[in-house]
């Protein structure tokens, strides 16, 4: 075991609160304990933020079940974990129900399914407390309003005695953490706490969190896969690969310049909000899954500085100090600081307006009808999307941005003529195409494709990849005009894959493999326009960055068009040549790209782009935060006016009475749809409902 | 099919499948191989009525000095034919029923589903009783009625993996890359839908056995001298003292066969949601 003083615990630190030595977890299965964390060391202080960030597989999700006790009853977990004078990892299920909820709160990433759907929300904040006898029954009640007092749910009393289902998703989370926060416990372990939330709410939330953690002094385990809100939160960051820690130490360290190869790798692949003309650089591979963890050092197979080295495939490195971190690398002095920005990203072209547009979407309109009752009455319509107007040229990547529920994947599907449009027209190359039936769509279809956010659910799991790749050129007919099997290779050989992978079901691919092969198959028809439904938004980090940098590839080779649909702020600056900005089923902002991220107008935009978590420690100080009061409400009944008028710091009267339209600022390249639109930091009324923090 | 040889291995490694398999096995090759045998149900040895089992007759003989061992051979053929076209006819039936109304929805699932409902509220018994009362006994009637009655159980299966796969985004992607409904339906949702209609299968086909051989000891099944299981059983039981293994042979070859295909059926149910979750559990850790 490593030196316990060697960078695993803060500098200058007492006794620390949470003390972790050689824990190892494995999963017994049918051959044999498989190994999920193997032999990890850290410590926690009191009043510390210690994040844990780690792909999947790396183990980090296992590590904070440990810590709680929690870990199922298949699972083999040796070393100790020492809370305080109390030791979890031998005390027993009473024992360990004293430390829960007391000593140890937790925090799950869905909190859809951490609440209890049958039970008031009051009653549940406060159970933990009146089961362990610390709460009289009868004081409950007051003391779950004081609880969701201090999570700032507005009108404590009045929600305490509603249903979980009745709570926003921010609200939910706010709850939970409420919740883990009862019984003042000493550590806080949150494992993706914002992973299901939007990035305005994720900003809600962290906020809460590090206020929270801030008035009781508790320690907190935070585990995330976002780069981002490690640079916002952390104290320390360990990150974790194949079940280990390899590289653990201060925030600043870690990012100015870190020592091992994994984390500066990991630092270079990911897309930035705040920087985006250059190319990712990716680590070729995958993460490995447990029980297929490679020999030595685990990372040796993806990594630049040991492939070819024989000694990293055979020692597994040990945890040792290298500059201000602690690395597990036998080459961590050789690691090259991160730098940025790297290789240029290759600038195209964007075409002159003067060009006729792929595609035109003018006033699109999705309306679903809700119905009730016996007769299915229509009693309203959910506005999933409300006046649409979008135009995409010939080999240029048009994105759309916004939260869940603005209507960014419903706006994508109408394109593809999979949801019928309620109003409005959809011009494609020039033909009207938004009320073609579904035959005369077939034709189109060949020249306009689609690309799903799930690559897991995408593909037809009972089909070998190669039939998959086929099929649309199959249900064309075209399969031995366009030369078949050589043509599905030629395919594979596009996105990076061999064609000895043909006879495969999709169930052997990992989530990139199985994007490359969605991409691949909505290829094969020869698209001008490929509509990308949050194509990266399941896959891990590293692997994002390869799909990032093979659309880039794609696009420069094939002249292709993206319709590119996401809610990450960072990717759609990467990859974008104009940005719009959705909100409640409309457009509030569209620009160039650089404009956009550069001098947003609508404050909406503001707040988002403010919200979005820069992965870089040095910028938490002089960020300027706008963190929005509320959430997105319910698209069934928009606000009147100006449907962003009750969460917007520069609402007036008129906001509430009319609604803007979409037009032109000034001598700008950028179309707002606002009363007040204008650059951050001019005296544009008063920013009032959330405040500037 | 992909499945195929995995589900069958999964279900060899289960020790009470593999008995039943192994079993059903045994009475199809006996079924179908009965002439090459040299089985002969029909043929008469008065001299030697109902004897107790020997050498000569290992099963024992019926009243008419007939061997039961054969009968229960050529009965075993009875009831696998009636199984096996009760549910060809209910499949042929009941999964493109099920298809229709679940993808397209609206009146042609209301239009269909009603009809099911209404061949759910027919008891099969009573409405094999008013078939064959019709059209005389026959092997055929029986079939027809376990047939038809067993058209709901595939036509609600199938909707209900119909509904829950039409969501998926594979299905989405076929139309999105212009495939036509009967593409989705037939060439898409049905191959994922082979492992839950063949538990549907093997359930019925337990079902279909037992109804054949009540009908039968009814006196209204398959018309002599055709053996059959339910036939022997009711001839039998006349003759439970003196030969009480008339009725417990072919009685216990009912039974076993029943009980293996309920075994393999529940057995098939338990790997199939083993897989399920297998899967979400894959695409939890990788999302």
């Amino acid at each position: 075991m490593s030196d316990p003083a060697s960078g695993i615990v803060a500098e200058g630190a007492a006794e620390p609160l949470l003390s972790v030595r050689g824990l190892t977890v494995g999963f017994a299965g049918r051959g044999g304990v498989v190994p999920a964390v193997r032999g990890i060391d850290f410590d926690v202080m009191a009043n510390e933020v210690l994040c844990i960030v780690g792909e999947s597989g790396s183990g980090k999700s296992v590590t904070a079940l440990a810590l709680n006790g929690l870990l199922p009853a298949t699972a083999r977990m040796s070393g100790t974990i020492r809370l305080g004078q109390t030791r979890i990892d031998t005390a027993g299920e009473e024992a360990l129900r004293a430390v829960r909820g007391r000593e140890i709160g937790m925090i799950f990433q869905d909190p859809a399914t951490t609440l209890n759907p049958l039970m008031v929300v009051g009653e549940q904040v406060t159970e933990g407390e009146v089961v362990r006898g610390d709460l009289a029954r009868t004081d409950a009640p007051a003391r779950a309003v004081e609880l969701l007092e201090e999570v700032e749910i507005a009108d404590a009393a009045g929600r305490a005695g509603q249903y979980p289902h009745q709570f926003s998703g921010g609200m939910r989370q706010r709850a939970v953490i409420a919740m883990a926060m009862a019984g003042r416990p000493r550590l806080i372990v949150a494992d993706e706490p914002t992973t299901a939330l939007d990035v305005t709410v994720q900003a809600q939330v962290l906020a809460l969190l590090a206020r929270r953690q801030a008035e009781t002094g508790a320690a907190v385990i935070l585990i995330t896969h976002d780069l981002g809100v490690v640079a916002e939160v952390a104290d320390r960051v360990a990150v974790m690969y194949a079940g280990r820690i390899v590289e653990i130490g201060p925030v600043d360290a870690i990012f100015a310049n870190p020592r091992h190869p994994y984390t500066a790798a990991l630092l270079q692949s990911i897309p930035r909000v705040d920087a985006a003309d250059r190319r990712l650089d990716t680590i070729p591979g995958q993460p490995p899954l447990p029980g297929a963890f490679p020999s030595g050092c685990a990372f040796h197979p993806r990594c630049a500085l040991g492939s070819a080295r024989p000694r990293c495939a055979a020692d597994d490195p040990a945890l040792h100090p290298v500059g201000g971190t602690a690395a597990a690398c036998h080459f961590a002095e050789e690691t090259a600081p991160p730098r940025l920005p790297a290789d240029p990203r290759q600038s195209r072209e964007i075409a002159g307006a003067t060009e006729a547009p792929l595609l035109s979407i003018e006033n699109l309109e999705v309306h679903f009808p809700i119905r009730k009752g016996l007769l299915k009455r229509t009693v309203g319509h959910v506005r999933a999307v409300d006046g649409v107007s979008l135009v995409v040229r010939a080999g240029e990547t048009v994105s759309i941005v916004g939260e869940s529920g603005c209507g960014k994947t419903t706006t994508a599907r109408a394109v593809m003529g999979l949801v019928k449009a309620t109003a409005g027209t959809i011009e494609f190359e020039g033909d009207d195409i938004t009320h073609k039936s579904s035959a005369a769509l077939r034709a189109v279809r060949q020249r306009m494709q689609y690309v799903f956010q799930d690559p897991f659910s995408a593909l037809n799991p009972v089909k070998p990849v190669e039939e998959i790749v086929a099929e649309p050129l199959r249900i064309h007919g075209l399969y031995d005009e366009v030369g078949g099997k050589q043509r599905i290779a030629e395919l594979f050989d596009l996105v990076g894959l061999s064609k000895t992978m043909f006879g495969r079901y999709p169930r052997e691919f990992s989530g990139g493999q199985k994007q490359r092969i969605g991409i691949a198959r909505a290829l094969g028809l020869a698209p001008r326009l490929l509509v990308l439904d949050e194509p990266v938004a399941a896959l891990d980090v590293s692997i994002q960055a390869q799909i990032l940098n093979l659309l880039e590839d794609l696009q420069n080779e094939l002249g292709l068009a993206y319709l590119f649909i996401a809610h990450n702020l960072s990717v759609v600056r990467h990859i974008s040549d104009r940005v719009a900005v959705m909100y409640l089923g409309r457009i509030v902002e569209e620009s160039v790209k650089d404009d956009l991220y550069e001098g947003a107008l609508h404050p909406y935009t503001q707040s988002l782009l403010s919200a979005a978590p820069v992965p870089d420690p040095t910028r938490r100080a002089d960020r300027r935060r706008i963190v929005l009061a509320g959430e997105i409400p319910n698209p069934a009944a928009p606000p009147p006016g100006c449907s962003f008028h009750p969460r917007c710091g520069r609402a007036s009267a008129v906001c509430s009475r009319d609604d803007p339209r979409k037009a032109r600022f000034g001598d700008t390249r950028t179309l707002v749809a606002c009363h007040h639109a204008g650059p951050l930091g001019e005296p544009v009324g008063q920013v009032a409902a959330g405040g500037v923090r | 099919m992909r499945g195929g040889a995995r589900i069958l291995r999964e279900l060899v490694r289960r020790k009470g499948a593999l008995l039943s398999l192994a079993f059903l096995a045994v009475l199809v090759l006996l079924a179908v191989f009965a002439v090459a045998l040299g089985f002969d149900p029909v043929k008469q040895n008065i001299l030697h009525s109902l004897e107790a089992p020997s050498r000569a007759y290992w099963f024992g003989t019926d009243e008419l000095g007939r061997d039961i061992l054969s009968r229960v051979v050529y009965g075993a053929r009875t009831s696998l034919m009636t199984a096996g076209g009760a549910v060809v006819l209910a499949g042929v039936i009941g999964v493109p029923m099920g298809l229709v109304a679940g993808f397209f929805g609206g009146w042609r699932d209301a239009v269909l589903m009603r009809a099911v409902d209404v061949l759910l509220a027919l008891p099969a018994i009573l409405f094999a009783l008013a078939l064959i009362a019709v059209f005389g006994r026959s092997q055929g009637a029986a079939m027809l009625a376990v047939g038809i009655t067993g058209i709901p159980g595939f036509a609600r299966i199938v909707r209900a993996q119909v509904l829950s796969l039409r969501q998926r985004d594979f299905v989405v992607a076929v139309e999105a890359f212009g495939g036509s409904s009967g593409y989705s339906m037939f060439r898409t949702i049905l191959p994922n839908s082979w492992n839950q209609i063949l538990v549907q299968v093997v359930v019925l086909c337990s079902i279909a056995i037992l109804l054949e051989a009540a009908l039968a000891f009814l006196g209204v099944g398959v018309p002599p001298p055709t053996p059959s299981w339910g036939e022997m059983l009711r001839t039998g039981k006349s003759y439970l003292h003196e030969a009480p293994y008339y009725a417990i042979l072919p009685g216990l070859a009912l039974t076993l066969t029943i009980l293996s295909f309920d075994t393999i059926g529940r057995s098939l149910t338990a790997i199939l949601e083993n897989e399920d979750a297998a899967v979400t559990r894959a695409e939890g850790v990788a999302s």
